[in-house]
């Protein structure tokens, strides 16, 4: 029985990793997990990121009762985009091409871990 | 969508249901056969006659069942194919395909949705992704943002520019007088109301309302025998290229690129021809997105192509002339009143907002977001 790919991601961001796949033909970096390769459909193997990446996409959300916050799609520089947010700046200071790395983020509880991203660089 | 037949069906009958805020408990499927008994009494056929059902909805699981149980219909050919919004554009294709293959003669093509009655999060629950949900995106809204946050940074696209997009809408709506919303909006209007998900104010999103209605396909020969102008299928296209917006190829090139161009092949047209853009509007951006994928303008330019007014009335290019889902009217899944007000237009029954002397009609349906488009090209007899 297959594990479920959504577990493994978990398990690795339990362990402090942010993991992502390769296609076993081709090599392409694929996210979100899966159980075969899109396009190729070949097996898929499982690599950790170095954690840093590119703010690609960026908005702020303004709910109607709350404080704004960030939602933002990362380029990770091995190749793959997934969408998160940029912690430890405004919302609306995040910025397109910002360089950011990663960190887990446990919210606790019931609640899985996730993968959050702040600035890479002191003082951008 | 290649082997489809070029003009292999017709759009006799149209009709919207009761729209904006319907009566109270009215249900989805109520409003479907609504849409297909005004949609028969604008083309002079009964309900006897229809053999093809074609729905979706976000409000019934399983809509096709529903349908042929209320219109009492247990033999009819049923398609209750559903990606968002395009849905409809796609039952056209896929009306054309049945009609031509002889598996139904008269085609209904419904829908029907009460989310302004019953509530947005009642009428369609958003499903969780593990991968996006925890980062808390105000969907649709947040996804087509980040689209734009990139046409913005990438071809300089501004506020104002999405902002001309709903004043335009507007302009059109205000000829329309079964349009939701009417009241004058200027583009300082747009840009100091209330944020959603920036760029976004509340003047970039579509409307929330009930509505629904119907078309009727069949064969040419004997949509010219009834008692409307027949609108002629030409071109049909479609492309799925993601669900999530965290999956889309590329934010600022949509699938409309490859649906257009199968469209267009299938029409034997350029857009130069076109007469008519109905552009599904679910936020200003599409607007921009679509001119620019379905060849209006270069890649890039959409911005600058709709300022100072050049798709509004009297503008260069006729844009959602029945105001779009940002005025008109916008229940969930639009994209039906793309065709509706396309057919309306060719047929010459528009009223204080017809574009003279048209032909032809593209409406591009979009859905989720931005991730399924489906073009489909319409023309009259002079077209074919």
């Amino acid at each position: 029985m297959d594990a479920s790919p959504l577990t493994t991601y978990q398990d690795y961001l339990d362990q402090g990793i942010l993991a992502f796949q390769r296609d076993g033909e081709t090599g392409a970096a694929v996210f979100y997990p899966r159980l075969i390769a899109p396009r190729t459909g070949a097996a898929l193997s499982w690599h950790h990121a170095s954690g840093l990446g590119t703010v690609h996409a960026t908005t702020v959300v303004h709910p109607q009762q709350g404080e704004p916050y960030n939602v933002a799609l990362i380029d990770l520089d091995e190749g793959f985009r997934m969408m998160s947010r940029v912690e430890d700046i405004p919302p609306e200071a995040v910025r397109i091409g910002l360089r950011v790395r990663f960190r887990p983020h446990r919210p606790g509880g019931d609640e899985p871990p996730c993968a959050v991203f702040f600035p890479a660089e002191a003082g951008a | 969508m290649s082997g489809l037949p070029r003009g292999g069906a017709a759009i006799a009958g149209v009709a919207c249901s009761d729209l904006g805020a319907v009566a109270a408990q009215m249900s989805p499927i109520d409003l479907m056969a609504q849409g297909i008994a005004r949609a028969l009494d604008d083309c002079g056929l009964r309900l006897a006659d229809v053999d093809g059902l074609f729905c979706a909805t976000t409000q019934a699981r399983t809509s096709a069942m529903s349908l042929a149980e209320y219109l009492g219909l247990p033999d009819a050919y049923t398609d209750s194919t559903i990606v968002g919004g395009s849905s409809f554009e796609v039952h056209v294709a896929h009306a054309l395909a049945a009609i031509d293959a002889g598996l139904c003669s008269v085609a209904a093509i419904a829908y029907g949705s009460t989310q302004r009655t019953v509530g947005r999060k009642q009428a369609s629950v958003r499903e969780y992704n593990p991968y996006e949900t925890p980062f808390r995106p105000f969907l649709p809204a947040t996804a087509y943002a980040l689209a734009a946050s990139r046409h913005m940074h990438q071809f300089g696209t501004t506020r104002e520019h999405l902002a001309e997009v709903a004043v335009a809408a507007r302009a059109w709506a205000q000829r329309n007088p079964a349009a939701w919303d009417r009241r004058p909006l200027a583009i300082a209007d747009v840009l100091s109301a209330r944020k959603v998900s920036d760029p976004f104010t509340v003047r970039d999103c579509c409307l929330v309302t009930d509505g629904g209605g119907a078309l009727i396909v069949v064969a040419p020969e004997r949509a010219r025998a009834l008692r409307r102008k027949p609108v002629y299928v030409l071109g049909c296209g479609q492309s799925i290229t993601h669900a999530s917006i965290s999956s889309m190829p590329d934010l600022t090139v949509t699938g409309a690129v490859a649906s257009g161009a199968a469209a267009y092949r299938m029409a034997k047209l350029a857009p130069r021809e076109i007469g008519l853009a109905m552009l599904y509007d679910a936020f200003t951006i599409n607007t921009i997105l679509f001119l620019e994928d379905l060849g209006f303008c270069p890649k890039g330019e959409g911005g600058r192509f709709v300022a100072g007014g050049a798709i509004a009335p009297g503008g260069r290019l006729a844009v959602n002339t029945n105001g779009g889902g940002l005025s008109f009217c916008h229940p969930g899944m639009y994209g039906l009143f793309l065709l509706i007000e396309a057919v309306q237009q060719l047929r010459g029954e528009a009223g204080e907002r017809q574009v003279p002397g048209i032909h032809t009609a593209i409406a591009h349906g979009n859905g989720g977001v931005l991730s399924a488009q489906a073009t489909t090209i319409l023309g009259t007899a002079e077209a074919l």
